[in-house]
């Protein structure tokens, strides 16, 4: 085990594929000699090369596609996204060409690549810059979507995600690229995409949350066993394919269940987790499911509009305590 | 006599060759019209009948191992990269034989056999997919290339000018073929491009480009033939216009393509069919004679009828299909 920054696991991550699969390589905005706009690839150009670590015009159609033909041919490209803000300019080929050209093509083209770069609310980053990109991705079928919390799983998950057969959205975090965390040297050590992990165990009530919300429901989880609440925290990691095997079996063991989003609530995330829930452990549920989500609106620029948007560890905390007073049947 | 044989430059096989293609894609494409009628195909169904020419002459000068790419209007490439009919057609029915087991239909024909990329249906996506097949040939240190067809709609699209770009910045082993039949649906080029003429947008990027006469398979053939050595041996991209016309509607839902076009023009055109221009000239230069065209109709209308006859008896695909496919889990990359 090293202890490393979230940034430097990624960066681990794609140095030991790149050197384990020569048919692993880098494109995106600024990779190379600029070594990444938030540094994840530093130093990779210099390893590997122009050939494998391919600067590209601001062209995120243009180069997303050029990784999805490559793909089709052999190759197992990782995409940059800057911010995954610009990956709205390439969602028809994410969507259109990488999602479904296995399926259209009767299983003859799969697509191995990774669309990676940080997304999700940022500091002061305002509307076109600071939003959970998650939601256009995990409806589609033929992605995968995947969210590392900890420097373990951005290693971990990365890697995985590299070595998958199929498309892999893999968003990161701005605010997150600085944790620091124990990761271990392993380079075969991967960690399988569809897998939760139960961040803390607890008897009263599981709260579902992923990245910096992860990180607020641990907070809010440490203040609440102060007056006795027992919390338990699922991080799915990959939001499709879902474990919801994982998230069903701590509701069914707390009986009561809380889902937090960063993003706007109307058909997020946590929509799709409490329909699950509801569908597979109704009966388990002692309370019904709260939804703790990012308001409905863009995100403002000024300080304290944006800390009003995003779920506070306070409105965490008043959820479980709502859904842990509410009366059992 | 002799001094013409001199100057078509080609040897009766490759005459029989080209003129068997072109027709064997033209039947394809009238049996197809036919099966739709019926209601055996269905969806958008676009026929290439016209523009034979292109998909065959550059076709013609390529290996079996380089690749070509297409949007929706593919069966005419497809079919001249060297898919079986049988199982295209069974693809139109959406049968369990077709070449992508029904799920992918008219516009997505794939067929990895023959390297065939695809039928891509998202107007200019499929330029940027080309671009990134020429980059891994090129990163793999092969010595393939690939053709890119696409239409004058395409050049409309901001993908169109990315992918040029790319290709001239990365020097990439990549022919561009717009196949300018001068209309995208119901707009003429001029309604839709401030600068018509689609060749010079490569100059823009410093790729060699130049126009060619798409209904004469000869040309498209020569043309198309200097660019591949360019892309094979040095690794320089090509933007081909191909002036070509399709003689049907846009898809069978606009059969006769009347709004935006006056008849006058479209029978003008057909005077430019490729098929029977090029028949002329192989019958006249004596390289074939009326009993080998004879034959050659013979052989092709046995083949598509045989092709009709294989979809119509290949069964639907079943129903557990619907959900394989979409993920490939046995994992080649661990
Ligand atoms: C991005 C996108 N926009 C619109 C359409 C609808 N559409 C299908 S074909 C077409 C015209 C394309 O014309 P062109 O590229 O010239 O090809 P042609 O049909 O002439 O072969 C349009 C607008 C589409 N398929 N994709
Ligand atoms: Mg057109």
């Amino acid at each position: 085990m090293a202890v490393m920054t979230y940034r430097e696991a990624l960066n681990v991550a794609l140095r030991e594929e790149m050197r384990r699969d020569p048919r692993v390589f880098v494109i995106g905005e600024e990779v190379g000699l600029y070594e990444g706009a938030y540094k994840v690839t530093q130093g990779l150009l210099k390893e590997f090369g122009p050939q494998r670590v391919v600067d590209t015009p601001i062209a995120e159609s243009g180069f997303t596609g050029v990784g999805i033909g490559a793909a089709m041919v052999g190759l197992r490209p990782v995409v940059e996204m800057m911010t995954f803000n610009f990956a709205m300019l390439a969602l028809d080929q994410i969507v259109n060409s990488a999602a479904k050209m296995y399926y259209m093509s009767g299983g003859q083209y799969n697509i191995p690549i990774v669309i990676r770069g940080p997304g999700g609310p940022a500091h002061q980053l305002a509307a076109q810059h600071s939003q959970s990109m998650e939601v256009y991705f995990y409806h589609v079928p033929g992605l995968k979507v995947v969210r590392p919390s900890t420097p373990m799983d951005a290693k971990g998950l990365l890697k995985s995600a590299i070595r998958d057969d199929n498309p892999v959205i893999f968003i990161e975090s701005e605010t997150l690229y600085a944790v620091k965390g124990e990761v271990p040297d392993d380079p075969e050590f991967i960690i399988p995409l569809g897998q939760a992990v139960v961040r803390r165990e607890g008897t009263d009530v599981t709260v579902i949350a992923y990245m910096g919300m992860m990180y607020r429901a641990l907070e809010a989880a440490e203040e609440l066993a102060k007056e006795g609440i027992s919390v338990e925290i699922v991080d799915p990691r990959t939001l499709r394919p879902m474990d919801t095997e994982t998230i069903i079996g701590s509701v069914r063991k707390t009986h009561r269940a809380v889902v937090v989003e960063a993003g706007a609530g109307f058909a997020g995330m946590g929509s799709e987790i409490s329909a699950s829930i509801t569908e597979c452990a109704f009966d388990d549920l002692d309370a019904p499911i709260e939804r703790v989500t990012g308001e409905n609106a863009p995100m403002p620029y000024a300080r304290n509009l944006e800390r009003a948007k995003t779920p506070s560890k306070e409105k965490i905390v008043d959820a479980v305590r709502r859904v842990c007073h509410a009366q059992g049947s | 006599m002799a001094q013409k044989k001199q100057a078509l430059n080609i040897d009766a096989d490759l005459a029989r060759r080209l003129l068997g293609e072109m027709m064997l894609i033209r039947r394809f494409e009238e049996k197809a019209a036919e099966a739709y009628a019926l209601g055996k195909i269905g969806g958008f169904l676009h026929l290439y009948i016209g523009e034979e020419a292109v998909g065959v002459g550059a076709t013609s000068v390529l290996r079996p191992d380089d690749y070509a790419i297409s949007a929706y209007r593919d069966h005419g490439h497809c079919l001249a990269k060297g898919a079986d009919p049988r199982r295209a057609m069974a693809e139109l029915f959406g049968r369990r034989d077709g070449l992508c087991k029904g799920k992918g239909g008219s516009m997505h024909l794939f067929d990895k056999t023959v390297n065939f990329l695809g039928g891509h249906a998202i107007v200019g996506a499929h330029l940027p997919l080309a671009a990134g097949v020429a980059f891994a040939i090129k990163y793999q240190g092969g010595d393939q290339v690939i053709v890119c067809y696409f239409g004058d709609g395409a050049v409309h699209q901001g993908e169109f000018h990315e992918a040029m770009n790319l290709s001239a910045l990365w020097k990439l082993p990549v022919i561009w073929i717009c196949e300018n039949n001068r209309y995208a649906m119901g707009t003429s080029v001029e309604r839709a491009l401030a600068q018509p003429e689609i060749w010079r947008f490569g100059l823009t990027y410093g790729l060699p480009s130049e126009r060619v006469d798409g209904m004469d398979v000869l040309a498209v053939r020569e043309v198309v033939s200097r660019a591949v050595e360019r892309a094979r041996r040095e690794k320089v991209p090509s933007l081909i216009e191909a002036d070509t016309y399709r003689f049907r509607g846009h898809s069978m839902r606009d059969p006769a393509g009347a709004i935006y076009r006056t008849k006058e023009e479209v029978e003008r055109e057909k005077q430019r069919d490729p098929i029977v221009l090029f028949r002329d000239r192989v019958l006249e230069a004596e390289l074939l004679a009326e009993a080998d065209v004879r034959a050659l109709e013979k052989d092709v209308n046995d083949r598509i009828d045989d092709a009709v006859t294989f979809a119509d008896a290949s069964p639907e695909p079943p129903v557990e299909w619907l959900l394989t496919d979409v993920y490939k889990e046995d994992a080649e990359g661990v």
